[in-house]
C-alpha cells in the first residue's frame, strides 16, 4: 500500500501538449508511472509519445479509465481544468500550477467539496510520489526508492532534500501539499492517511511560516496519531508582513510564526529538527532504533 | 499587496460602497486646492500602511483651505511607526453619530471567506475580539455562494446594529464582497464604518489587500504599487522576475524553492550566532526549474547589494540540474568581471541532487579563487557566516 497513489493508478495529464506538461509526462513515464491520457482542449486525437490526447476530461476518463489527474495548465485556465476533473468524477486531482488566484482556488476547492468525490492536492505543489509504484507530478523519482517513511511537506525542494537525506531507508508516499494560502489537501489529511497505512511506520512533516495548519496538525497528532512523527519548520528568520516565495508564506502580526508552530508540535511530543539534516537524523534514529 | 486608504476608498467607490469625497496629494498647495474644491471643513489624513495614525498626529481637522494647507505642512514628513508620510488624503469632514466595524477576509483555516461585524467600531478590532468576543460576529462566506443579501442581513441582525442602519450596512457588506471578488482582494476592512448625524452610513477608513497572483487579470493593479516605498534592489529583482526579499543582514542567499531558501536563511542565522551575529541579507528563490540565466541574474542582484559580504548558493537539484546551476554561476562571474562589476565577494556553494557531480566538476574546473564548494548545507552555512564575519571586521 501507500496513500492515494499506487502501481494501479492511471494518470491523466491536463496540459500534456505544453512544454512543461510534455517534459514531466516523460519523466513520470520514465519513473514507471502509468500515464494513460492527456487532455488539451482542441487537441483531441493528437498523441504525445504514443499517449492519446483528448479534448476533454470526461472523454479521456471514459476511454482510458484514468483515476488521477495532474494539472499543468496556466493559472488562468486552472479553475476550469479542476472543475472539469471534478465533473468527470476523477478521485484525485494534483494541481502543479503556481500562481493561481486564491479566489479561484477557494472556488474550485468548494466545488470539489460539494461534489464529495475529488481530492485535490495543491495548487503550487510538486505532487505526490509512491516510490517504485507511481508518480503524479514533478517530484524526481530517482532520489530514493520504496520504504516505510511517509512524508508531507509544504515545500518542493525540502521534500527532495529530505528524500535524499533518507534515501537509503526509502518512503511509502511523499506528498507535496503546496505553499498557497488555500490548498486542497492539508497536513492533517496526510497524517490521517499515513496513520491508517499499514506500509507507513513513521512520518516526517515539513511546515513553514503562515497560517495555522501546523498548529492544527499538532493538535491532531496529539489526539489521533500513534506512529512516530518528526517535524521541521522553515522561516524562523522571516520578517513580519513579507511574502517569502510561496504565496501563503507570510507572518501576519504575531500569527503564523515558525516559533509558534515548533512550540505546538513539541508540545505534543513531536521532535522538531533545527535544520533539515538534523530532522533527517531524528527520523533515522527512530527507524534504525 | 496592501493598499493605502485612498486607494482602498477609490475601489470602494467604484464598487458602490459609500465614502466621503476626497483626493490624494503630496503638498500643502494641492491640499489647499482640494479643500477649496470640497468646500467646508475637511480632514487631512496621513497615508501610511500602519495603524495608530490619529494618535501619532497624522489625522487633523481643518476648517478651511488655509488651515488644510497648514495641517498638510505639519503632517508631511511625520514619522509614524517608521513610515515617513509623503502622501495625504484630503477628504470632507463628517459629523459622526456612531461608529461600527465590518470586514471580509480570506479564511485560510476554513478554506473559505470570513465576514466580521461589530457595533464597536473605531477601536482596535483585535482588542474587541479578545476582550468582548461576543461583540464581534463572525460568519463563514462560501466561496461559490458569496455574500448574499440574506447573509448580510443575518450578520447585521446578529451583530445588533441599530435598526435604522441595518439595511444600509447589509448593502455595504454586499458591496464589500463585490470589491473582494471583482478586485481579487484577500481582505477588505472598514474601521470605522460611521453613521453621520444626517443619517448616512459611510466607510470613513478603508483597508484592502490584493492577491498578487491575480494581477494578470487586473491591469490597473500595477499602478497601485507605490514604487517609491519598495526597496530599490527588490524593484530591480522584480523587473528580472526574481523572487527576492531584502533583509537586514550581511550574507547573500540564493537557493531554489521557497522552502529551501527559508530554511537556508534560518541555518545561516543559527550559524551566525557563532560568528558575531551575522544574518542573512536577503531571500532569493530562483525557482524549482531554474536555468543558467536565472542563476546569473540572481548572482548579479546579490553581489551588487552593498550590504552583502559573502554569498551562499544553496541548490538542491530536483528538476533543476546542478550543471545548469554551475554554468549559471560561471556565466554570472564572467559577465560581471567583463563589465567591471564587483566580484570581490566569496561565494560558498552547496550543490546536491540531480547531476551534482557534474555541477561540482564545472565549478572546480573554473577554479575561481572566490568560489568554495562545501558538501552539506549546515557546514556551508557555518563557512559563509565565518567568511562574512571576517569581512565585516565585526
Amino acid at each position: 500500500m501507500s496513500i492515494w497513489l499506487d502501481s494501479q493508478s492511471k494518470i491523466l495529464v491536463q496540459g500534456m501538449t505544453g512544454a512543461e506538461g510534455t517534459k514531466h509526462t516523460r519523466r513520470m513515464v520514465a519513473s514507471g508511472a502509468q500515464v494513460v491520457a492527456g487532455v488539451t482542449p482542441g487537441k483531441g486525437g493528437a498523441q504525445v509519445d504514443g499517449i492519446p490526447v483528448f479534448g476533454d476530461v470526461t472523454s479521456a476518463v471514459d476511454a482510458t479509465g484514468a483515476n488521477v489527474c495532474v494539472v499543468f495548465v496556466p493559472p488562468r485556465f486552472t479553475k476550469a481544468a479542476v472543475e472539469e476533473t471534478v465533473d468527470a468524477q476523477v478521485p484525485l486531482c494534483v494541481v502543479i500550477t503556481e500562481g493561481v488566484p486564491v479566489h479561484d482556488t477557494a472556488q474550485f476547492f468548494q466545488y470539489a467539496q460539494n461534489s464529495g468525490l475529488t481530492r485535490i492536492i495543491g495548487p503550487n505543489c510538486p505532487g505526490i510520489i509512491s516510490p517504485g509504484q507511481s508518480n503524479a507530478g514533478i517530484i524526481p523519482a530517482d532520489i530514493t526508492g520504496r520504504g516505510r517513511i511517509g512524508l508531507v511537506s509544504k515545500s518542493g525542494t525540502l521534500t527532495y532534500q529530505m528524500m535524499y537525506e533518507l534515501r537509503d531507508i526509502g518512503f511509502s508516499t511523499c506528498v507535496g501539499i503546496g505553499g498557497d494560502p488555500i490548498i486542497g489537501t492539508t497536513h492533517i489529511d496526510c497524517l490521517e492517511a499515513f496513520e491508517n497505512d499499514p506500509e507507513t511506520d513513521a512520518i516526517v512533516m515539513i511546515g513553514e511560516i503562515g497560517g495555522d495548519a501546523e498548529e492544527r496538525a499538532a493538535a491532531y497528532i496529539g489526539e489521533y496519531v500513534t506512529k512516530p512523527v518528526v517535524g521541521y519548520v522553515a522561516g524562523f528568520t522571516a520578517p513580519e508582513g513579507k511574502t517569502m516565495g510561496h504565496a501563503g508564506a507570510i507572518v501576519s502580526g504575531s500569527s503564523g510564526t515558525a516559533a509558534a508552530k515548533q512550540d505546538a508540535l513539541e508540545a505534543v511530543g513531536v521532535r522538531v529538527g533545527k535544520t533539515p539534516s538534523e530532522t533527517a537524523r531524528l527520523m533515522r534514529a527512530i527507524i534504525t532504533g | 499587496m496592501d493598499l493605502y486608504e485612498y486607494q482602498a476608498k477609490h475601489l470602494f467607490d467604484v464598487h458602490g460602497v459609500p465614502v466621503t469625497p476626497g483626493e490624494v496629494c503630496t503638498s500643502p498647495e494641492v491640499a489647499h486646492e482640494i479643500a477649496r474644491k470640497i468646500g467646508g471643513p475637511v480632514v487631512v489624513k496621513a497615508q501610511v500602511k500602519t495603524g495608530g495614525r490619529g494618535k501619532a498626529g497624522g489625522v487633523k481637522l481643518a476648517a478651511d483651505p488655509d488651515e488644510a494647507a497648514a495641517r498638510a505642512q505639519d503632517i508631511l514628513g511625520l514619522d509614524i511607526k517608521g513610515h515617513v508620510v509623503s502622501k495625504l488624503l484630503v477628504t470632507q469632514a463628517t459629523d459622526i453619530a456612531d461608529e461600527y466595524y465590518v470586514s471580509i477576509l480570506l479564511d485560510r483555516t476554513n478554506r473559505a471567506f470570513l465576514a466580521m461585524a461589530s457595533v464597536e467600531g473605531g477601536v482596535e478590532i483585535e482588542q474587541v475580539a479578545e476582550e468582548r468576543p461576543e461583540a464581534l460576529v463572525r460568519r463563514r462566506v462560501d466561496a461559490l455562494e458569496g455574500m448574499t443579501p440574506a447573509l448580510a442581513r443575518e450578520i447585521v441582525d446578529e451583530a445588533l446594529f441599530p435598526e435604522a442602519v441595518r439595511a444600509a450596512t447589509a448593502d455595504i457588506l454586499v458591496g464589500l464582497w463585490r470589491v473582494m471578488v471583482s478586485e481579487d482582494a484577500t481582505l477588505v476592512e472598514v474601521n470605522p464604518l460611521v453613521l453621520t448625524t444626517d443619517g448616512q452610513v459611510l466607510a470613513l477608513d478603508g483597508k484592502v489587500t490584493l492577491d498578487g497572483n491575480a494581477h494578470y487579470r487586473h491591469e490597473h493593479h500595477a499602478d497601485l504599487l507605490d514604487r517609491d516605498a519598495v526597496d530599490p534592489i527588490e524593484l530591480r529583482a522584480q523587473s528580472m522576475d526574481l523572487n527576492y526579499v531584502k533583509l537586514q543582514g550581511e550574507v547573500g542567499i540564493i537557493g531554489n524553492g521557497a522552502g529551501l531558501v527559508m530554511s537556508t536563511l534560518d541555518v545561516v542565522a543559527y550559524a551566525g550566532e557563532e560568528f558575531d551575529g551575522v544574518r542573512p541579507a536577503n531571500f532569493l528563490d530562483i525557482g524549482g526549474g531554474a536555468s543558467a540565466e536565472v542563476m546569473s541574474n540572481g548572482l548579479d542582484i546579490v553581489l551588487n547589494d552593498p550590504d552583502v559580504r559573502a554569498v551562499f548558493v544553496n541548490v538542491f537539484g530536483g528538476i533543476t540540474s546542478c550543471d545548469a546551476v554551475a554554468n549559471g554561476i560561471v556565466g554570472a562571474i564572467e559577465a560581471l568581471s567583463g563589465r567591471g562589476g564587483d566580484v570581490s565577494k566569496p561565494i560558498v556553494c552547496r550543490i546536491d541532487g540531480n547531476n551534482a557531480e557534474l555541477g561540482r566538476a564545472i565549478l572546480n574546473d573554473f577554479g575561481h579563487e572566490l568560489i568554495e564548494l562545501v558538501d552539506t548545507m549546515d557546514e556551508a552555512a557555518r563557512r559563509v557566516a565565518q567568511l562574512a564575519a571576517s569581512r565585516t571586521g565585526k
